[in-house]
């Protein structure tokens, strides 16, 4: 039996696998040892917490902090962090990093022959509201060429890593956009067995939030382990 | 309810352009009690060539062996300034290290303590999902009552306890893939 307040494991086809060879990077970094499942215990359960006082304002805005506009198509992108419950995460933390809108990112590995932009990074930080909301301002990242098969490509993607109230709830993940046409031939996206779960990978394009005459809405929910009942809930 | 969960993605091999910001490579700044030790180590694939896109991250209790966390609930001291969380990422050797202080034990499964020890996750191009593991210190009595590593095959608890290389420094390597696989969890 679990110690209270464990976090569900994750349901069958819901997350890729480790080796997944359609992705040749797995090959030589998937393990190839059985895993061992422990129980989670207080170590797991616990994790570093952040908060509103951990990240400025403006980091929440991959257009500003530079001389001038970066390129590409604004977009506002909003979302509420979750967990399997339907409950808010509050206090989540959100580390946000993507390509240019030439499909560039700013790191001295990617040589894809794709001009950079002098006004813009592409990496953000943003912490969820008392419900659980986020939002980040940014331009739509473009789609890019990678060595992994012959005239490979990766769909439009921005990067994410949340930190929820637990180490066990750890999330790092990609969000893509609608009617993509790369995402089948896309080994990441595909890499995630069930179909139901591979949707939520794809963020919605949001008329509500899409600001006349300036910047496109899209809507992300990101969704964290849950558990059945928290120490401080049962209290 | 239940509501489908979100699948993990990749890092990839960019993610240093928005971790490199937030490193955290010395969690034990001098007010903080306990033991400092350094933990060194390598990251390596299945060719034993070294992996210069990890991101390793730990977690621990303080010299006490208390989290700082409200679900921590247990009287011990809390340090304002040991707040538990490293981070850091491995340079083109695979190298990385880490300076914290070694934790105090916690309660493990029906109360029974826990060996000292850090929670790690590891990121990188190629892993599709984090891996989880531990690093369990050297020279500790307890080790031999420690719930976790009891589950883990006797001959492979050695890759989940760091060597000693000299006074106060630690070796912790990950191997990723072959005879002497660093131990995961899945938990």
């Amino acid at each position: 039996m679990s110690d209270p307040g464990a976090y569900r494991r994750s349901y069958w086809q819901t997350q890729p696998e480790y080796l997944y060879p359609a992705y040749k990077s797995t090959v030589k970094r998937a393990p190839t040892k059985p895993l061992v499942m422990p129980p989670q215990t207080i170590s797991e359960i616990t994790g570093p917490l952040f908060g509103h006082g951990d990240v400025k304002a403006d980091e929440a805005d991959l257009t500003a902090r530079h001389a001038g506009d970066p390129l590409g198509e604004r977009m506002i992108v909003t979302g509420r962090v979750l967990d399997e419950n339907g409950r808010p995460v509050r206090d989540a933390l959100i580390e946000i990093w993507q390509a240019n809108a030439a499909g560039r990112y700013r790191h001295a590995v990617d040589q894809h022959d794709a001009p950079l932009d002098p006004n813009f990074t592409g990496c953000g930080r943003v912490v969820t509201d008392s419900e659980g909301r986020y939002e980040f301002k940014t331009i739509k990242p473009g789609a890019y060429p990678w060595r992994n098969h012959y005239n490979s490509w990766r769909p439009a993607h921005i990067h994410l890593s949340i930190f929820g109230h637990g180490f066990a709830q750890r999330l790092v993940t990609q969000f893509y956009f609608p009617g993509d046409p790369l995402l089948d031939y896309d080994p990441m996206y595909m890499s995630v067995p069930d179909a139901r779960a591979r949707k939520r990978l794809i963020a919605d394009f949001d008329w509500e939030h899409t600001v006349p005459e300036h910047a496109l809405g899209y809507r992300f929910d990101i969704v964290l382990r849950g558990r059945d009942a928290t120490p401080m809930e049962r209290g | 309810m239940s509501l489908f969960l979100t699948p993990s993605q990749t890092t990839g091999p960019f993610v240093a352009i928005s971790f490199e910001r937030t490193v955290v490579d010395d969690l034990a700044p001098p007010s903080v009690t306990g033991a400092r030790v350094v933990i060194r180590g390598r990251v390596l694939d299945g060719d034993g060539k070294p992996v210069d896109d990890a991101v390793v991250e730990t977690w621990q209790a303080n010299s006490h062996g208390k989290y700082a966390h409200p679900e921590d609930t247990r009287e011990k001291l809390l340090e304002a300034e040991f707040k538990g969380f490293g981070r850091v990422l491995s340079d083109r050797q695979g190298a990385f290290q880490l300076r914290t202080i070694k934790p105090g034990r916690v309660p493990g499964p029906g109360d029974a303590l826990q060996a000292p020890h850090l929670v790690v996750l590891i990121f990188m191009r190629g892993l599709l999902k984090h891996l989880m593991t531990r690093i369990y210190f050297p020279d500790e009595a307890s080790n031999a009552e420690d719930p976790v590593l009891a589950l883990v095959p006797p001959e492979r608890r050695s890759t989940l306890i760091a060597r000693k290389v000299e006074e106060g420094v630690l070796e912790w390597n990950v191997i990723l893939q072959g005879d002497d696989e660093t131990v995961f969890f899945d938990y």
